[in-house]
């Protein structure tokens, strides 16, 4: 219990996947601008982590690595080198599968999320979850906490960059720095800050 | 001519892919720690974008609007699994130390964003020529940050010493915000000023106008 809790916390603090992976960035100044819609994304992008990190956790565990089609009767067949399409797919998959069971049974939410979902798929977050799932060799169990807890560390920190921003636009900024500029100063320093949780270790 | 050479050169300064349409940060910033790593990245992203624009291009009218973006995701992850491949056989150290962010090429956003608002509209010469002079205006933001972190972060440029560190028995003393994450938002942020300064017309118009200060004069 405690290792999963320990990875669920190194997920979203000290991993943060904004904040020192620079991971889904695009979206991440993109859409800040308003509060409310950077928790609808940030609720959007949890829940596609949470179910396609797993899901590509075991793909490659089953078929994809180095003798995983053994059950198949092929014990030396390495496909690993398919895995950017597999996973890429998966996720555009789950995301457009996601779409239709939202469409069909939370109205709500699909509208509150709009276009941001089909956006996701291009979200490096995502993608980028997958690989270091990956690189990490994550058991099944511990993709499940992975996933959840990289999902909301980007949605912390896409929420308190868009509290940042919402200050921000009444401030008198020098020409040449206002918009873009000091936003991505300002992620600098929010990353900065984060950088202080680097000490913790359960 | 003059078109091409527009569609070439327009990304690189005037309509730069990182500092004014907000593409691609997504990936690279880790990778400017080091210059070697920053010109391996960027000649893959090249690669990648110059050829998926060719051939999105090429398929562009053959395309059914519903799955376009998984059509274009295959393509060019086929592209990134090639570079992939090509690296772990000739540079495998690099793209150890690359690790996830060569497949994370496939999300950069400027090769789906130049494939969709421009190969889709556009035939193939002038769609590779474009994804090639987006690629370059990355390239070169990437390259700017990489030229001020490592020599300053570590003393060192493409592994030579340039500076020589105190450790080493030298002058300089490294500053290690510079090979931190943070340091890349800020240097980013000071060459869109740089540039905002140079070309004012990408300057942002204030979302919200502060009224001049009258109070003091009534204090007075």
């Amino acid at each position: 219990m405690e290792h999963f809790l320990s990875i669920f916390v190194r997920a979203v603090f000290i991993e943060n996947m904004a904040l020192t992976f620079f991971l889904g960035m695009c979206t991440f100044i993109a859409i800040s601008k308003k509060i409310s819609t950077a928790i609808g994304l940030g609720v959007a992008v949890v829940v596609v982590l949470a179910i396609t990190v797993p899901v590509n956790n075991l793909i490659f565990n089953h078929l994809l690595r180095e003798g995983a089609l053994a059950w198949a009767g092929f014990p030396e067949v390495d496909l690993s080198f398919l895995g950017y399409l597999s996973y890429i797919g998966v996720i555009a998959a789950m995301v457009q599968i996601l779409e239709m069971v939202l469409d069909r049974y939370v109205p709500v939410l699909y509208n509150a999320l709009g276009v941001f979902l089909p956006l996701i798929t291009v979200n490096c977050a995502i993608l980028g979850a997958s690989l270091i799932m990956v690189e990490q060799d994550q058991t099944f169990g511990e993709s499940v906490v992975y996933g959840l807890g990289a999902g909301v560390g980007w949605a912390l920190a896409i929420t308190a960059l868009a509290g940042v921003r919402e200050k921000l636009k009444y401030s008198d900024v020098p020409d040449g720095l206002r918009g873009l500029g000091i936003t991505f100063i300002s992620v600098g320093l929010l990353s900065l800050c984060f950088m202080a949780f680097g000490g913790i270790d359960i | 001519m003059t078109q091409e050479k527009e569609v070439l050169v327009d990304p690189i300064f005037n309509n730069n892919p990182i500092t004014l349409q907000v593409l691609g940060i997504c990936s690279a910033l880790a990778v400017t720690i080091s210059m070697t790593q920053t010109l391996v990245m960027c000649l893959a992203v090249i690669f990648v974008t110059t050829a998926s624009s060719l051939v999105i291009s090429l398929v562009r009218n053959r395309l059914p609007t519903n799955i376009r973006i998984i059509v274009q995701m295959t393509i060019i992850a086929s592209l990134v699994i090639v570079v992939d491949q090509t690296l772990q056989a000739v540079a495998y150290d690099i793209s150890k130390s690359l690790s996830v962010f060569v497949g994370l090429i496939i999300t950069n956003c400027i090769v789906l964003g130049r494939a969709e608002a421009y190969a889709m509209q556009n035939g193939p010469w002038l769609s590779a020529l474009d994804g090639f002079g987006n690629a370059i205006g990355y390239s070169l933001i990437l390259i700017g940050v990489a030229l001020v972190r490592e020599p300053l972060g570590a003393g060192t440029l493409m592994g030579y010493e340039i500076f020589t560190p105190v450790s080493n028995g030298g002058w300089y003393h490294t500053n290690g915000m510079l090979l931190l994450s943070p340091s890349a938002f800020f240097i980013i942020g000071l060459f869109i000023w740089a540039i905002r300064s140079w070309k004012k017309d990408q300057i942002e118009a204030p979302e919200y106008e502060i009224a001049a200060n009258v109070q003091y004069r009534e204090v007075m």
